[in-house]
């Protein structure tokens, strides 16, 4: 939301506040059944919640034990065998960035992307970049070890960040007045870049050289329909530091 | 009273606005089709550049390309994809575009009355965009390491391209195209490859007919439809290409 107050020199004061209201978000009873089959620790399983909630759309959620697949995922997604896999109407869209196109353009409540081409050729571009570069690059700088390898992988995690950094400058969230695709793309970072920061005992989004982004996280994560889908921090947090040191005994009991 | 009148008016003024936005971006999108300024920025044995020369032929758009020395980037290159210094680009009226897969789309989305490379239907649209995201993640890692592969290395390697292109194969099944009827997002985005096939298996010691009839037969369709043709290079080309490559990193 939004007000305007006219000050004497006649300039108009917009003040934007964090309190979105996603309360027009109603489930609607003629979608279809959809399943997701996911798991909660994955960012990527949640995006495709938030866009589910975002649209409104119903839906059932399998739990998937990744390190135990069952015969459901198996023959849903036999290609890469990987969560999330949408279910509508027991046709499968995999592959998160897929899902989210297939969410945006299935129900068009609320859409996800922007209208113009090239806006959204931008969101798309930006999408890949951060699942490519960001998510990997914060997944190497939480693993490095040594003190050397440590400040590289950092670095380069950070110059991925300053990259969204520019993209988020002047706007309050990354789809504008409204949460986007893009948003959800990003919105690993308030929880999931927390827990990593911490497993990997590192700093990346540190909010003097990341004002806007860090700002745009702790505005992202007070959306309730966010908030809700998040898994417990605690769980999220013994599972990196499990993967961690699993990485690491495998690492030093190579020959 | 005041702030209520003026909200009201605001409200009324944003409604305007988003109206004019709407009516502005069809007229803008029908004044963008009748501009000519398309550039695109390439690298002749690209099979990703390939993809962009295809799409742009089909949509029977003219452009300007200009051929970029990938070891010595131009700075419009460096100006127009800051974060990942690669071709393809297409440059619509001055704004960039990255990613062919992306490019493509976006093609697809402004010349949206010819030749639609993307079916109509969101479940056949993102079963598309599945198929096209597994080549991309495939197809040219795979063939990088069977190139420039030893051993047992490329052995493996060689396996993996095999089974890639078999499930490919079995994605095409019995259809004419991955796009039905006529050529989709897929084909776009596979058949450039099959330009680079002679050099897999040149270099890998197989073939790739023997083990992917269907899929070379779908291949040699598409090279019969002079969109596809005039697009691609020749493979000896290429090859002589990948020669020079190896002999530059001591394979």
């Amino acid at each position: 939301t939004h007000t305007h107050t006219k000050t004497e020199n006649k300039v108009h004061v917009i003040i934007y506040t964090t309190e979105v209201d996603y309360s027009f978000c109603r489930f609607d009873c003629n979608m279809g059944e959809v399943k997701v089959i996911g798991s909660r620790k994955s960012q990527f399983c949640t995006r495709v919640e938030w866009a589910l909630k975002l649209k409104g759309v119903a839906y059932e959620y399998l739990e998937e034990d990744l390190r135990n697949k069952s015969p459901l995922l198996l023959k849903f997604n036999p290609v890469h065998k990987k969560v999330p896999v949408l279910l509508h109407d027991g046709e499968p869209i995999v592959e998160s960035l897929v899902i989210l196109e297939y969410i945006d353009e299935k129900w068009k409540e609320n859409p996800l992307l922007p209208q113009e081409p090239y806006e959204r050729a931008m969101a798309r571009c930006w999408a890949k970049f951060v699942d490519e570069k960001c998510v990997f690059g914060a997944w190497d700088a939480c693993r490095a070890e040594g003190e050397e390898e440590k400040e590289k992988a950092i670095g380069s995690a950070q110059e991925s960040i300053a990259f969204l950094e520019k993209q988020i400058e002047g706007k309050i969230f990354f789809g504008g007045e409204q949460i986007g695709f893009l948003d959800l793309v990003v919105g690993w970072i308030p929880l999931w870049l927390g827990v990593m920061e911490e497993a990997g005992g590192m700093k990346l989004l540190e909010a003097e050289k990341f004002p806007c982004l860090h700002e745009w996280a702790q505005n992202f994560i007070k959306i309730p329909l966010i908030k809700e889908c998040l898994p417990p921090r605690e769980e999220l947090a013994n599972y990196f530091q499990a993967s961690l040191s699993y990485l690491r005994s495998l690492a030093a009991n190579k020959p | 009273c005041w702030i209520s009148g003026q909200a009201l008016l605001g409200s009324s003024r944003i409604i305007f606005s988003v109206l004019i936005k709407n009516l502005r971006e069809r007229d803008l999108q029908t004044v963008r089709q009748m501009e000519d300024n398309v550039v695109l920025l390439d690298f002749w044995p690209s099979s990703f550049g390939m993809r962009v020369r295809i799409a742009l032929a089909e949509k029977g758009i003219k452009y300007e390309s200009h051929e970029e020395n990938l070891l010595d980037k131009s700075p419009l290159l460096v100006e127009m994809n800051p974060v990942h210094k690669l071709i393809p680009v297409l440059i619509h009226n001055g704004k960039p575009i990255c990613e062919s897969l992306i490019i493509l789309q976006y093609i697809d989305e402004v010349w949206h009355d010819k030749s639609p490379l993307l079916p109509s239907d969101p479940c056949k649209r993102s079963q598309a965009r599945f198929w096209a995201d597994y080549i991309d993640k495939k197809i040219y890692s795979i063939g990088k390491r069977v190139m420039m592969g030893k051993g047992e290395e490329q052995e493996v390697a060689k396996k993996e391209l095999i089974e890639c292109l078999k499930t490919l194969e079995g994605e095409l099944g019995d259809k004419l195209y991955f796009g039905g009827e006529t050529i989709g997002l897929v084909d776009v985005a596979l058949v450039p490859f099959y330009t680079w096939f002679y050099s897999y298996e040149t270099c890998g010691n197989f073939s790739i007919e023997a083990e992917c009839p269907k899929l070379v037969a779908w291949a040699k369709r598409c090279m019969e439809r002079e969109t596809i043709s005039k697009s691609l290079p020749d493979p000896h080309k290429i090859y002589s290409f990948v020669l020079q490559l190896k002999q530059k990193l001591g394979k």
